[in-house]
């Protein structure tokens, strides 16, 4: 329960606070989610991760098919110098993920000192 | 220790957001530009995006509505003039902010602080030329005017309102890539958008080069290599018309012969140079040519072929005028367009206006020059151009009577240095009203206000072509041109006195202009203003072929329809082929060639002188031209100094044409003589040599072989279109090249209910992720038009409407 109710609370107070803040303050969300909610620091990981590899994923694949990805078309082309929309989504939320996660993780720790 | 995990972990967190959020490790701060909330995603427009809005501003002076149609074309309607022009401002950043700021950083001398040092070398040459001085001047100039100061107050108005309510995510995808911010609008800004357009189409000279020929070839070769004359020349306003003589008689100086005309310094420097085919059509028919009996106007301008384009395509509407064409971002007003009562469009004016000075300094300081036997002082401009990721780079540039000393020892524009001074003297360097011509223009009623509107137009000068629902045409070679003795400023000029300097403008009661020809038409396709009976001095440098084609054309041509002008315009015919194919034809020695060779002389006999997207012909012609033409000239420029003025194809076309033993056809470098036969077949077999090579590319079709694309202002191929079919060339009407060409189509029949169409190779919105991005490119490629809609007030409802922005005042 704590997992999915970590999960959840990070993709949404990460949506909130990007309205706001920096893309990065998504680290800082996971942290103090998992700093919150008493977890495994492997389990922690995984809340941050999976939180944001569906929020970032879903939410760019949304945003690139309202646009039948004639955006993800051209700049997957200028940064991986090959046409591929789904890389670029895929990119967008391994990135969200790892930062994340690395954030929950970091926020299970302190929960533990 | 418990807490070393904590450490650990957060330093390799701290670290992923960094690693994502520089170009510390990555190219690209892959996160930033990848959160869906703040990066490129946010400029991936939604397919079905709705532009409509409701606005409110306390600038507002009334209410102003603003219909998007299914072209994403703004219909402007405002309750108060001035309202217009923040519209203006307002929806031309929406929809092109960035290519505004990046054209004005560029005319500024700033590309540096965005693209770093790169752009160095540019930055210092503008700075040099004076381009920022220039538009101060041009800025004190149109404030001086409570017109368009207006205009360009509410103008920057409308613009940083637009960008004070922008976030990071909604800024323009090339800010997010590059990585900066765009800085408030200024009317500055606006000037500095005029002079840009200013040096596009006004400082192509070959001053430099003419300098270096005349210095290289006896007198004898240099006329003949460079004559001022051609013989196909079919001037903008008719031969035989009889000019006033003239009020200013420009006088050459006692020591022009010795000084300057036969001079024979050398220089060795090499100038950043705008396009020389920065030319463009334009035509008019009266109704006694026209199916309907009204008059027909035609524009197209051919400019570098850009995205975001250059054009934007406007309806401005408010109780004192109602006016449609394509606008400049940057810039408020109609450019070329139309109204309720006339049309008018423009091709560049192409004279030389400007010039280069050589200037004795009184030692390195550069304190003091020497003028009309005195030393006078220098007064001095420091330009600090900021750099990217670099350290900023201070010039202190020279400014004497004559201009800003563009070239010394420390800048020769990139090339080997000499140790002389250059001062450039430019006509952008004076006052000039173009907003105001603009802004007339756009509320004339008729002739005598066109004469008004256009008066004000100095520099860039254009070829001004105006008709009027009341049956009239004209065309006004208009422009602020220096009365200049034969030869002044064709090359650089003595500066130690003033003996050399402009005598004066040409009146603009001597201007060459035509009204309401009993031929029924006017036209100009940058070919010369007048023919050699005008008394002032035109130069030499005119591109005479298109304008030979469109009077042919128009000559022949009755009841014209607007189809009938929109497939003249889209023309592909190439008329310097049909003079130049019959020389090689006629010379070349068909018995020496081979099976391959005699396959391609045929396609080229074959060829019907169109340049046609599947033709061959025109590539074969193409390569067999530039081959020809390094038969002749390589052996007489072999040993030339690299930076010099190469023959125009007219003067090696008219050459051969008027005397077969042309002298250059010998080749100096062998003992026996060269005749046209020998260079025809040499250069045809050295063509043939490269065409097989292209044709194993699969590239001998023509539009293949010339590969015309429209390129992103950062050359970004994913935000570009390339190897687009279309035909053409330099010499045809539809004069598309492969980075070049026709920027703005217009048809306007000025029948009762005005029937006008126009395309540009671009769309409305400038950003690469909207559908409105590249959508007309197509329709350009194949000569197709858009219907001109001129809405009227009570057509709110028309099916034509998509969305409504509304501006409120609050």
């Amino acid at each position: 329960m704590k997992f999915v109710i970590s999960i959840l609370l990070i993709a949404l107070l990460s949506v909130a606070a990007c309205l706001y803040l920096p893309w990065w303050s998504i680290a800082i969300v996971a942290f103090i989610v998992s700093a919150c909610i008493p977890q495994r620091p492997s389990k922690a990981f995984i809340t941050g991760f999976i939180a944001l590899f569906i929020l970032w994923g879903a939410l760019s694949w949304y945003i690139s098919s309202s646009n039948k990805h004639l955006m993800a078309h051209k700049v997957s082309m200028i940064i991986f110098k090959a046409d591929s929309p789904f890389a670029l989504i895929a990119a967008t939320a391994v990135i969200g993920a790892l930062v994340a996660g690395f954030g929950a993780l970091s926020g299970s720790y302190l929960r533990r000192t | 220790m418990k807490i070393l995990p904590l450490i650990v972990s957060s330093v390799v967190t701290a670290a992923l957001a960094v690693t994502f959020n520089t170009k510390l490790l990555l190219p690209a701060p892959l996160g930033k530009l990848l959160s869906p909330q703040h990066g490129i995603w946010q400029n991936a427009e939604n397919d079905n995006a709705s532009f409509s809005v409701d606005l409110n501003f306390p600038q507002l002076k009334g209410k102003v509505n603003v219909y998007l149609d299914e072209r994403l074309v703004p219909h402007v309607f405002a309750e108060q003039e001035n309202d217009v022009y923040f519209v203006q401002g307002y929806l031309h950043a929406k929809f092109r902010l960035w290519q505004m700021e990046l054209q004005t950083h560029a005319a500024a001398g700033r590309a540096s602080e965005i693209i770093g040092s790169k752009a160095l070398a540019h930055d210092r040459e503008f700075r040099r030329l004076g381009m920022v001085y220039a538009a101060e001047i041009s800025l004190k100039e149109m404030e001086s005017d409570s017109v368009t100061k207006a205009t360009c107050d509410n103008y920057t108005a409308g613009v940083n309102a637009y960008i004070n309510s922008l976030t990071e995510s909604q800024l323009p995808i090339e800010y997010k890539l590059i990585g900066y911010q765009p800085e408030p609008w200024t009317n500055l800004k606006t000037a500095l958008f005029l002079k840009y357009m200013s040096y596009d189409l006004s400082a192509h000279d070959n001053d430099i080069e003419m300098t270096n020929a005349k210095s290289y070839f006896s007198p004898a070769d240099f006329d003949l290599l460079y004559p001022s004359k051609q013989d196909s020349l079919d001037p903008i306003i008719p031969k035989g018309t009889a000019y006033p003589s003239p009020k200013i008689r420009a006088k050459e100086p006692a020591t022009a012969d010795s000084l300057y005309l036969k001079n024979k310094g050398m220089l060795v420097m090499q100038e950043e140079k705008p396009d020389r085919e920065n030319g463009s059509n334009n035509w008019a028919v009266n109704g006694s040519k026209t199916k309907s009996r009204s008059p027909i106007l035609c524009n197209d301008p051919h400019l570098g072929l850009n995205l975001p384009s250059l054009w934007f395509e406007m309806q401005l509407s408010t109780a004192a005028f109602n006016v449609y064409g394509a606008t400049f971002p940057g810039a408020p007003s109609v450019i070329i367009g139309f109204n309720d009562n006339i049309a008018w469009g423009v091709t560049n004016g192409g004279r030389d206006v400007r010039d280069y000075y050589e200037i004795t300094f009184k030692d390195d300081s550069r304190a003091e020059y020497k003028f009309n036997n005195e030393w006078k002082k220098t007064e001095f401009r420091v330009d600090t151009i900021l750099i990217k990721d670099s350290l900023p780079f201070i010039d202190s540039v020279a400014y004497t009577v004559f201009g800003p000393v563009m070239y010394d020892k420390s800048f020769g524009g990139g090339r080997v240095k000499n140790n002389k001074y250059y001062a450039v003297r430019w006509t952008a360097h004076n006052p000039s009203k173009e907003l105001l011509a603009f802004n007339l223009l756009n509320h004339a009623k008729n002739y005598s206000d066109y004469l008004t509107a256009v008066s004000n137009m100095h520099t860039p000068g254009q070829n001004f072509a105006f008709a009027a629902k009341n049956g009239d045409i004209a065309m006004r070679t208009q422009g602020e041109w220096p009365a200049k003795w034969k030869g002044q400023g064709d090359f650089i000029m003595p500066g130690t006195d003033s003996s050399y300097m402009w005598q004066g403008m040409i009146p603009q009661d001597e201007i060459p202009f035509q009204y309401n020809p009993e031929r029924g038409f006017i036209s100009s396709a940058n070919q010369k203003p007048a023919d050699s009976t005008y008394p002032y001095y035109l130069g030499r440098d005119y591109p005479p072929y298109r304008g030979l084609i469109i009077n042919r054309k128009l000559t022949a041509m009755s009841n014209i329809t607007p189809e009938d002008m929109m497939a003249m315009q889209t023309n592909n015919y190439d008329v310097f082929a049909e003079e130049a194919r019959p020389v090689f034809l006629k010379n070349i020695k068909e018995n020496s060639l081979d099976g391959n060779e005699k396959r391609y002389l045929n396609l080229l006999k074959a060829w019907d002188l169109s340049n046609e997207i599947a033709a061959t012909g025109p590539t074969i012609f193409s390569l067999l031209w530039k081959s020809f033409d390094s038969v002749v000239y390589n052996d007489e420029f072999k040993n030339a100094p690299t930076v010099i003025m190469h023959p125009f194809e007219s003067s090696l076309l008219e050459g051969v044409l008027r005397d077969s033993n042309y002298k250059f056809l010998d080749n100096i470098e062998t003992a026996q003589k060269e005749t046209l036969s020998d260079d025809v077949t040499a250069a045809f077999k050295n063509a043939v040599v490269q065409l097989k090579i292209v044709e194993a590319n699969g590239k001998l079709p023509w539009a293949k072989y010339k590969s015309t694309h429209v390129t992103h202002l950062t050359k970004l191929a994913p935000f570009s279109r390339g190897n687009l079919p279309i035909g053409g060339g330099s010499h045809s009407i539809n004069a598309t090249r492969d980075d070049h060409g026709p920027s703005w189509r217009m048809v306007v029949s000025l029948t009762p209910q005005t029937e006008a169409y126009g395309v540009y190779p671009g769309g409305q919105s400038g950003n690469p992720g909207s559908k409105f991005y590249d959508n007309f490119i197509d329709q350009w490629v194949a000569g197709k038009y858009y219907p001109l809609w001129m809405m009227k007030a009570g057509e709110e409802n028309d099916i034509r409407v998509k969305w409504t922005i509304s501006f409120n005042k609050r």
